[in-house]
């Protein structure tokens, strides 16, 4: 087994500790969904027991009646609700008894007064003759028992509508594999197959005359894994369990579908990032020609995923943009790209800027008037996410998987996305609004951006160019477009040629953090000059962007030119298409701009004043001096 | 009785009874045990159904009524799965 675990329990446990209980809920769902299993229970009900007090928590009281074993299905959703927020208070009612205790009104499910009520009955319980005995029936017959288990559950149903309020969840019934007849069973208008559907089609009827009835589609559950790996004959007989270990966590979270809309834990808004999410490649560097979206491979990912979007935009969820780019270069995109499902009109607001996400997806929430933990995010960064998980920890981060062909599903399966009715979602609005003082207050302990750097573990490698890292460091300066002050593009040759120069000096910068390593992802490029330093070539690949990673660069070069004897640390910045981000670096960072024009300005750092640029403290920087080859 | 599979037993079977992995011996049982009741027991075995991707005939599920017979029926299963 691996020590993983209990690595993530210590820092939940640190997180209570400190007070950080909203962090502390948002590990917890984290650890809850890696490790889904009966003995991760204890734990997860025993921390959320800690900190429920300090946290947004709803009850809801969930009543079950069933006619099989479902106690291991009830402790996997009591742990799946805790972690969504969700304080469930269950009541299981005796097998078998759901009838009784539907039409009488003195029984234990009226007296707990449950919020929702789930009736779980299965196809062998509902019509035992119709699933033993099936070969031994006539066409009447069969029409009777029919008949029979739909009335049964019309009554049971009407007497519970008129004793209690509760939402009603009820599961549909499966059809036997194989049935009893065999292949025969689709030779015949009536077969067995067929006579359990016709009584799902009269719970479908009695759907339709009440309001707070659904209907959960077992038999499409069950088919999701498959038959054969859901049922366990021996379960059934030693248990009264009628499906495997693997079914649990299943059949749990599709009761939480129906938990989610019914408790007001729906997310209202789907807040998504542009680039390699709703096309791939990178706009700012690729160009509206060189991104990825279309009918084929490798566009047509994005294109699916899009289209989920776009459903989810028709069913009511509001939809935003919160992207690092210059905003006419997205727009563009989403305005003229031939191939954009989603287009401008779609979206209830916009941040396409270089602010941080998370401070962006505030400012949405509050144009959108509506909570932060009403809002999905969508993006393809795990740093990204990290990040609002970290400062944001009420909002639902959606983890996307590595393949994009893998997007659109796991985006279509996210349970916070789940509706019910219109009226459901009306509710549930009123009673965020009522919470909004709560969640003013909760407020106060969020992370702060250093707190997330720290959690990083950044390390910064500052090299002397070597043979081997030539041609790369030459691909850099060809390709960088976003953090890149001078833009001046160099071949491998022009770049060895520095290198072999002593009056210049050639840096690759290498980054790597929690998630991996990057690689070389930076290049500075240095004029050695006396009395100017001046600073050629900085640029960073914007897989690095925003990590402060610059800041350590040029504190290196100020304490290598302040040791060198030069009385300045000079540079340029020279204005393209695409690097507007990159404009306030200098000024940033203490220096002062000697001359200004359209494209381009001159920046100078005094070296003979006491002031330094100081390496941020949560980056750990390992300076290589000259490299022997 | 191998360390390897008694070991993760043990965690599994702390884990789910809130309980010490100290206490979890091989002679550790229903009678020793309070909190193995009817119920923790299917959790039990259904814990181990997952754990090792094995499934228990009725017969063997009942029979696994201490550590020591749990760990003997799945080294028992894992030797006829690899034989």
């Amino acid at each position: 087994m691996s020590p993983a675990p209990d690595i993530e329990k210590a820092e939940i446990d640190r997180l209570i500790e400190s007070g950080k209980c909203r962090q502390a809920l948002a590990a917890l769902r984290a650890y809850w969904r890696a490790n889904m299993r009966l003995a991760a229970v204890p734990y997860v009900l025993g921390r959320f027991e800690m900190i429920k007090q300090a946290v947004p928590v709803r009850t809801c009281k969930l009543a079950i009646l069933r006619s099989f074993t479902v106690e291991p299905v009830t402790q996997l959703l009591k742990a799946s609700a805790a972690v969504e927020g969700i304080d469930l208070l269950v009541h299981v009612g005796g097998f078998n008894t759901y009838a009784q205790e539907m039409l009488d009104p003195k029984s234990s499910l009226y007296s707990f007064s449950p919020d929702i009520l789930i009736l779980a009955v299965q196809s062998r319980d509902i019509a035992p003759d119709l699933w033993n005995d099936f070969t031994a029936m006539n066409e009447a017959q069969v029409a009777d028992a029919v008949d029979r288990a739909g009335t049964e559950l019309k009554n049971s149903i009407d007497v519970c509508r008129s004793y209690s309020d509760c939402h009603l969840i009820v599961h549909t019934f499966e059809t036997p594999f194989p049935p009893s007849e065999g292949v025969m069973d689709w030779q015949r208008r009536d077969g067995q197959t067929q006579a359990f559907r016709k009584i799902n089609q009269q719970l479908q009827e009695l759907q339709t005359r009440y309001t707070g009835l659904f209907l959960l589609d077992y038999e499409g559950l069950i088919s999701e894994t498959g038959k054969l790996n859901w049922h366990s004959e021996q379960n059934w007989a030693s248990s009264r369990l009628p499906f495997s270990a693997q079914a649990l966590p299943r059949l749990a979270e599709e009761w939480l579908r129906f938990l989610l809309p019914l408790t007001g834990r729906s997310c209202k808004a789907l807040v998504m990032d542009l680039d390699n999410t709703l096309w791939g490649g990178v706009i700012g560097e690729d160009g509206i020609d060189g991104i990825v979206l279309g009918h084929d491979y490798p566009g047509v990912a994005f294109l699916n995923l899009q289209r989920v979007i776009l459903d989810l935009y028709r069913r009511g969820i509001l939809l935003a943009v919160c992207s690092k780019n210059n905003p006419a270069d997205a727009l563009d995109v989403l305005e003229n790209h031939p191939a954009m499902l989603l287009r401008p009109e779609h979206f209830a607001a916009m941040r396409i800027n270089w602010n941080s996400k998370t401070e962006n997806l505030r400012d949405i929430a509050n144009e959108l008037n509506i909570g932060v933990d009403a809002i999905g995010f969508l993006d393809d960064s795990l740093a990204e996410r990290e990040l609002m998980r970290t400062c944001e920890p009420d909002v639902t981060v959606i983890d996307l998987p590595k393949d994009p062909a893998d997007y659109a599903r796991t985006l279509r399966e996210a349970a916070v996305f789940e509706q019910l009715t219109v009226s459901v979602e009306d509710r549930s609005r009123n009673r965020y609004y009522s919470e909004q003082r709560q969640r003013e207050k909760a407020k106060s302990d969020s992370f702060s951006l250093e707190d997330f750097y720290q959690s990083l573990s950044t390390t910064v490698e500052i090299a002397p160019a070597t043979a081997s890292s030539i041609d790369r460091l030459a691909q850099l300066t060809q390709k960088t477009n976003q953090f890149n002050m001078t833009s001046k593009r160099y071949s491998s040759q022009q770049i060895a040629d520095l290198v072999a120069n002593p009056e210049w000096n050639v840096y690759a910068i290498k980054v790597a953090d929690r998630f991996g390593d990057n690689g070389i992802t930076g290049v500075a490029i240095v004029h050695g000059g006396v009395p100017a330093h001046e600073i050629d070539t900085l640029l960073l690949s914007c897989r690095v962007i925003g990590r402060t990673v610059e800041t350590a660069v040029l504190a290196y070069l100020e304490r290598k030119a302040r040791q060198s004897g030069a009385a300045v640390l000079a540079g340029d910045f020279i204005s393209t298409a695409k690097n507007a981000p990159t404009k306030d670096v200098y000024r940033a960072h203490g220096f002062c701009c000697v001359t200004e024009s359209d494209t381009r300005s001159r920046w100078e750092f005094d070296l003979a004043t006491p002031q330094h640029i100081d390496t941020p403290p949560w980056l750990d920087v390992r300076v290589v001096e000259q490299v022997h080859t | 009785m191998t360390q390897a599979v008694l070991d993760q037993v043990r965690t599994l079977a702390a884990d789910l009874f809130s309980m010490p992995p100290e206490a979890i011996t091989p002679e550790a049982s229903p009678e020793t045990i309070e909190q193995w009741d009817s119920m923790q027991h299917l959790n039990l075995i259904l814990e181990l159904e997952m754990t090792f991707g094995m499934k228990f005939t009725t017969r063997e599920q009942a029979e696994m009524l201490s550590i020591g017979a749990v760990v003997t029926t799945i080294e028992k299963k894992l030797s006829r799965a690899s034989a």
